[in-house]
C-alpha cells in the first residue's frame, strides 16, 4: 500500500526557518503502527528521499501520527528558495509503500 | 484601576477557573467577528492574539514591514481592542507588527492610536521592546553562549554588526513586568506566544505546567479543532487541567484534533522550549467533554538552571527584480536549463557584474521540478517562467531582468519553430522591481543570566 493510499493526512511546514517537518495521520491505530513498521519510512531512507544528510522520524501515538523532521535545503526566504514556508515538501514520500 | 489589576483582585476574591479567549494566532488577516463577540460575551478574564512570526521570511523583520495589509491590522486591532478596553478585559498581542522589532512596534501603536482617536477611547497600554542589543549578543558570541537552531553556521560577531535587525523571543517574565505597570493592554514585540497566554495564570499562582500547555493550543485559535479554523477560542483553566472550546458552535475540538495540534509547526511534539523553562507534553491527556468540548492535563514544566532566548536576525543582500512570464512551446520546454544557461552568459556579458559585489541571477521553470526541488516524470505541456535578480542597486537589478526578458524571449536553439518569440507575458512590464531582498542570518538560542535588560518595558495613556 503506498503512503498516500493510507494516510488521512500528508502535509509539509517549517518549523521555524532552517528545519521543515512532515506531519502523517492516520486514521486508525493499526494503519499508524503499520507505517511506522514499514522500512520506507525509516530515517536514512527518507534523508535519501528528500537528499539531505539525516532525517529524525518521531511517532506521536497519542494522534496516530509520525512526524518527520528534515534540515531545509536552503533557509527559508534566502534566494534561491522554492518554498518560503515549506508547505509544499511532502511529495517525494507519496509514493512510500507502506 | 488598570484592567489588569481589576481582573486580578476580582479573581482573587472570587477565585474559580479562568477563562482566556483567543482571538487570532494571526492579527491582521481577519478575525471572524461572531465567534469574537461570543468570546467576549463568556466574560473572559483575558483576551490574547498572536500578529507575527517568522514563517512569513525574512523581508518583514529585516525591513521592519508588517506582513498584514494595515487596513486588516487596523480592523482586527479595532475589534481586539475595543472589545477588550470597553468590558475592561485585559487584552495582550504578541509579536506586534509581523517582526516584533521596534518598527513594528512602532508601526502597531500608531494604528492603536488612531483606533483610540476614533472610538473615543482612554487606556493605559505597556509596550515590550524585542530588539536585542548588539553589545549583548556579542559579548555572548565571545563567551560561547550562543548556539544554532538547525543547519544555520555558528554565530559571529560579524553576522551581528551585519543584521539590519535583531529581536528576541520574550516569555513570561517580560509579561509579568508589564502587568506590574498596570495597564489596560499590553503590546508586545517579538515574543513566545504561549506568554501571551500564560503569563497572566501564572500570576495568579496557576500551576505553570497546564497553563503553558493550555496557551500552546490557544494561539493559534480555533486551528485545534476538527478541520482547523480561525474562530476565537475559549481556554478555560481549572488548575491541573483546562477545558477548550471553540467560539464558533460549528466547530469541534476533540481528543484527536487537539492532541494532533501538538504536531504543527513543532519540530519535537513532545516539549516546548521557553526562555525560562521547557514544557513537556509527554504524558498529556486528551477526554471528550462533549461532542465539541475536550478537557485536557498532563503538561509539565521544568524551570531552566539556565534562562536561553531565541534570537533571530536579517541581513540586507540587495534588489529584487522578477521577470514572469510563461511557455508552451514543446521544443523550448525541453531545452529550458540549456537556453537558461546561454541567456545567462549572455546577460552577464551585456550588464557585467560587480565582482566586488556579483548579482544573483535565477530562472525558474515551473512544471519542470522548482518547487519541490525534485525532478519531474513527465514534461508539461505548459511552463511557467519566473528570473529573479538580486543586484546590488533596484536599478541594476531591472537592468539584468529586462536583459534576461529579452533575451530569453528571443533565444535561438536548434529545432527551434517558434521563431517569433520563446515566451508569452501576462501583463507589460513583465519585468518588475520587488523591493529589498533579506534573508535570516541568525536563528539561534543565546543563554543569557538576566532576561529583564533585553526586554524593556514601559507605560503611556492613550487617549483623552
Amino acid at each position: 500500500m503506498k503512503l498516500i493510499e493510507a494516510a488521512r493526512v500528508i502535509r509539509s511546514k517549517n518549523a521555524g526557518p532552517t528545519q521543515v517537518t512532515l506531519d502523517l495521520m492516520f486514521d486508525s491505530r493499526e494503519m499508524y503502527e503499520r507505517a511506522l513498521a514499514a522500512p520506507s519510512l525509516k530515517a536514512a531512507v527518507i534523508a535519501q528521499r528528500f537528499n539531505v544528510a539525516e532525517a529524525e522520524i518521531i511517532p506521536y501515538p497519542a494522534a496516530n501520527a509520525i512526524k518527520i523532521v528534515l534540515p531545509r535545503r536552503i533557509i527559508a526566504g534566502t534566494p534561491g528558495d522554492t518554498d518560503v514556508y515549506g508547505a509544499q515538501q511532502h511529495r517525494p514520500i507519496l509514493d512510500l509503500e507502506i | 484601576m488598570s484592567a489588569f489589576a481589576a481582573t486580578i483582585d476580582a479573581w482573587k476574591r472570587e477565585k474559580g477557573p479562568l477563562r482566556i479567549l483567543s482571538a487570532s494566532g494571526q492579527l491582521g488577516y481577519g478575525i471572524p467577528e461572531p465567534a469574537f463577540r461570543a468570546g467576549l460575551a463568556r466574560k473572559p478574564h483575558l483576551i490574547g492574539a498572536d500578529m507575527g512570526s517568522v514563517d512569513p521570511g525574512p523581508y518583514y523583520l529585516g525591513a521592519g514591514k508588517l506582513a498584514t495589509a494595515r487596513r486588516s491590522s487596523k480592523r482586527d486591532l479595532g475589534l481586539a481592542i475595543v472589545g477588550a478596553v470597553r468590558n475592561r478585559i485585559p487584552f495582550i498581542l504578541g509579536t506586534a507588527g509581523t517582526g516584533g522589532g521596534d518598527p513594528h512596534l512602532a508601526e502597531t501603536m500608531d494604528i492603536i492610536r488612531e483606533i483610540a482617536r476614533e472610538n473615543d477611547l482612554n487606556f493605559r497600554v505597556a509596550t515590550i521592546g524585542a530588539e536585542m542589543p548588539r553589545d549583548a549578543v556579542k559579548a555572548a558570541v565571545r563567551a560561547g553562549k550562543v548556539t544554532s537552531i538547525g543547519p544555520i553556521g555558528a554565530l559571529t560577531e560579524a553576522d551581528v554588526d551585519g543584521a539590519a535587525r535583531i529581536v528576541g523571543q520574550m516569555g513570561m517574565e517580560a509579561f509579568q513586568r508589564a502587568i506590574d505597570l498596570e495597564p489596560d493592554i499590553i503590546i508586545a514585540g517579538r515574543a513566545c506566544d504561549t506568554a501571551i497566554y500564560a503569563t497572566l495564570p501564572q500570576r495568579l499562582g496557576f500551576p505553570v505546567g497546564p497553563a503553558l500547555q493550555m496557551a500552546k493550543i490557544i494561539e493559534c485559535a480555533s486551528l485545534c479543532c476538527e478541520g482547523g479554523g480561525r474562530d476565537a477560542m475559549l481556554g478555560t483553566l481549572e488548575g491541573e487541567s483546562f477545558i477548550l472550546e471553540s467560539m464558533n458552535p460549528n466547530r469541534r475540538a476533540t481528543p484527536m484534533s487537539v492532541a494532533a495540534h501538538s504536531l504543527y509547526e513543532q519540530a519535537d511534539p513532545l516539549s516546548v522550549a521557553e526562555p525560562e523553562g521547557i514544557l513537556y507534553l509527554a504524558d498529556a491527556k486528551y477526554e471528550a467533554v462533549d461532542d465539541r468540548r475536550v478537557r485536557v492535563s498532563g503538561g509539565r514544566w521544568e524551570p531552566a538552571t539556565q534562562f536561553s532566548v531565541k534570537i533571530e536576525g536579517a541581513t540586507w543582500l540587495g534588489a529584487r527584480a522578477v521577470l514572469v512570464a510563461g511557455s508552451t512551446d514543446p521544443v523550448f520546454i525541453a531545452k529550458a536549463q540549456e537556453i537558461a544557461a546561454s541567456v545567462e552568459a549572455m546577460v552577464r556579458e551585456l550588464v557585467p557584474p560587480n565582482p566586488k559585489r556579483p548579482y544573483e541571477l535565477f530562472f525558474r521553470f515551473y512544471g519542470l521540478g522548482v518547487v519541490g526541488g525534485q525532478p519531474v516524470t513527465t514534461v508539461p505541456e505548459e511552463v511557467g517562467v519566473l528570473v529573479e535578480c538580486i543586484g546590488e542597486t533596484e536599478e541594476e537589478a531591472r537592468a539584468v531582468a529586462a536583459t534576461a526578458k529579452q533575451y530569453l524571449l528571443h533565444a535561438p536553439f536548434p529545432g527551434r519553430i517558434s521563431t517569433a518569440g520563446n515566451l508569452g507575458f501576462p501583463f507589460t512590464p513583465p519585468e518588475m522591481t520587488a523591493g529589498d531582498a533579506y534573508r535570516f542570518s541568525i536563528y539561534h538560542i543565546m543563554q543569557v543570566d538576566d532576561l529583564a535588560p533585553l526586554f524593556p518595558v514601559s507605560i503611556e495613556t492613550i487617549g483623552r
